[in-house]
């Protein structure tokens, strides 16, 4: 009886031990491919995100390091979620500020946006990072699908003036898509939202000390 | 038959895990929008699957039968997070396209089936081979399928091809024009129902001809020899 029970504790251990070493090796492979992916992949995250902000704002006028001049700011008027605030300078002057990323509800679920203002309250441009509205309906808002986006760039608050940043159905001067319109107006709404908070705080924006600690992968 | 022929022409054809076994239709139904990111996926599955055949037939005479299934779930684990970063730092675009699809191979149970069916009771070359055969077989099913959906949902082919192939490509897609706008059910989740469904009838027509053409082979000779004689 006893030699039974020793039998099994025995069977016990060792099946512990061979799950226990399979662990060990499956989290070195992971680890070593890791260490390995890690630094490419930090850069693979930025070279996509400056390329998304040099489409906003041209890369030559840029003269600092925008992934290190970063500021995190959190206001529900502005967005549902923490915005990046990355500021291009040039030659020390304010360029433009790109808010990344700016989120707000769609249709089918949060929609974030990059938003470029540039110093004098006119848009650089919009971009969609993320969504999941409607494939086909919805999506045309993603620069892939349709160049709806392109239309935010060389706006401003007074261009149009405040009450026509709408969709057209709502008496604005921003096509809305047949079938989906809560989408183009949320993402109106999205960048009207981000035009205000941009004229009341830029010039705090501009000063605010950096964060000594940039994200090193920045979404885009 | 070859033990060797009979492996390929099982993962491909007899046996395909799609079109047959009907395993890992998740991210086949989901991910099947494009031809070129039913490959992707295609392809990232099969590294798995080779990789994690080999590994289960390396280690099937040492494992003990009772955790031999943790065992191929941690061996399957690691090796798709190791294709899921190597994904992210070599094919960056392609990875955010897929996304959440890459980790989720772990949960395809087309791997720990053949882990388990094959790889656990052949030797290494086989259960490498059967990896590749069972992956490329579920590849091609995933780029037909998305070959298909592109075409009637968006009107183009290879659209993307420059994520995959590099920059060079950009250029290669097909496209059916401009005035082609789309039906839209083809990109939509139902679509990779109904594609899915045309496919698999598809093959049932074809092994049907051609156990057909088979019947009426062994049948003539049988039928012309008292003609001759």
């Amino acid at each position: 009886m006893d030699e039974q029970r020793r039998q099994m504790l025995r069977e016990i251990l060792l099946s512990a031990a061979v799950l226990g070493v399979f662990g060990i090796l499956g989290a070195a492979l992971v680890a070593f491919t890791w260490s390995a992916t890690a630094d490419r992949i930090a850069f693979n995250e930025r070279q996509m995100f400056l390329r998304n902000v040099y489409k906003l704002v041209p890369k030559q006028e840029i003269t600092n390091n925008l992934l290190k001049d970063v500021i995190t700011v959190r206001d529900p008027a502005l967005s549902t979620a923490p915005v990046k605030v990355y500021r291009a300078r040039h030659q020390g002057k304010p360029l433009a500020l790109i808010f990344s990323p700016v989120q707000h509800p769609g249709y089918a679920g949060p929609i974030r946006l990059m938003v470029a203002i540039r110093a004098d309250g006119v848009l650089g441009g919009v971009r969609v990072l993320a969504h999941s509205e409607t494939p086909g309906l919805g999506d045309r808002i993603d620069e892939r699908k349709s160049d709806w986006i392109l239309g935010f760039s060389g706006k401003s608050l007074g261009n149009p003036p405040l009450e026509k940043w709408k969709v057209k159905k709502d008496g604005g001067v921003f096509d809305q898509f047949t079938g989906a319109t809560i989408t183009p107006r949320r993402v109106v709404a999205a960048v009207t939202a981000t035009l205000l908070y941009f004229k009341k705080t830029h010039r705090r924006l501009f000063e605010a000390p950096a964060e000594t600690n940039p994200p090193n992968a920045p979404e885009h | 038959m070859s033990d060797y022929r009979k492996i390929i022409t099982d993962g491909l054809w007899t046996n395909n895990q799609a079109l047959v076994a009907l395993l890992g239709l998740c991210p086949l139904l989901a991910v099947s929008s494009t031809l070129v990111n039913g490959l992707g996926l295609g392809l990232a599955t099969t590294a798995v699957l080779v990789a994690s055949n080999v590994t289960v037939s390396i280690i099937r005479n040492w494992v003990r039968q009772e955790v031999r299934l943790p065992v191929f779930v941690l061996v399957i684990a690691s090796f798709v997070t190791a294709v899921e970063l190597a994904m992210n730092a070599w094919f960056h675009d392609l990875y955010k396209i897929l996304g959440i699809f890459i980790p989720l191979i772990v949960t395809n149970c087309t791997i720990v089936g053949r882990a388990e069916a094959f790889a656990s009771r052949n030797p290494v070359p086989a259960a490498a081979l059967d990896g590749l055969a069972m992956g490329l077989g579920s590849t091609s099913v995933l780029a037909v399928l998305g070959g298909m959906r592109e075409l009637v949902g968006q009107g183009t082919l290879f659209s993307g091809a420059h994520l995959m192939f590099g920059e060079s490509f950009r250029g290669f897609v097909f496209s059916l024009g401009s005035d082609y706008h789309g039906l839209i059910l083809a990109i939509l989740p139902p679509g990779a129902f109904f594609g899915l469904g045309l496919l698999i009838a598809l093959k049932y027509l074809i092994d049907k001809r051609m156990e057909a053409r088979r019947a009426r082979a062994e049948a003539e000779p049988a039928a012309m020899a008292p003609a001759q004689g």
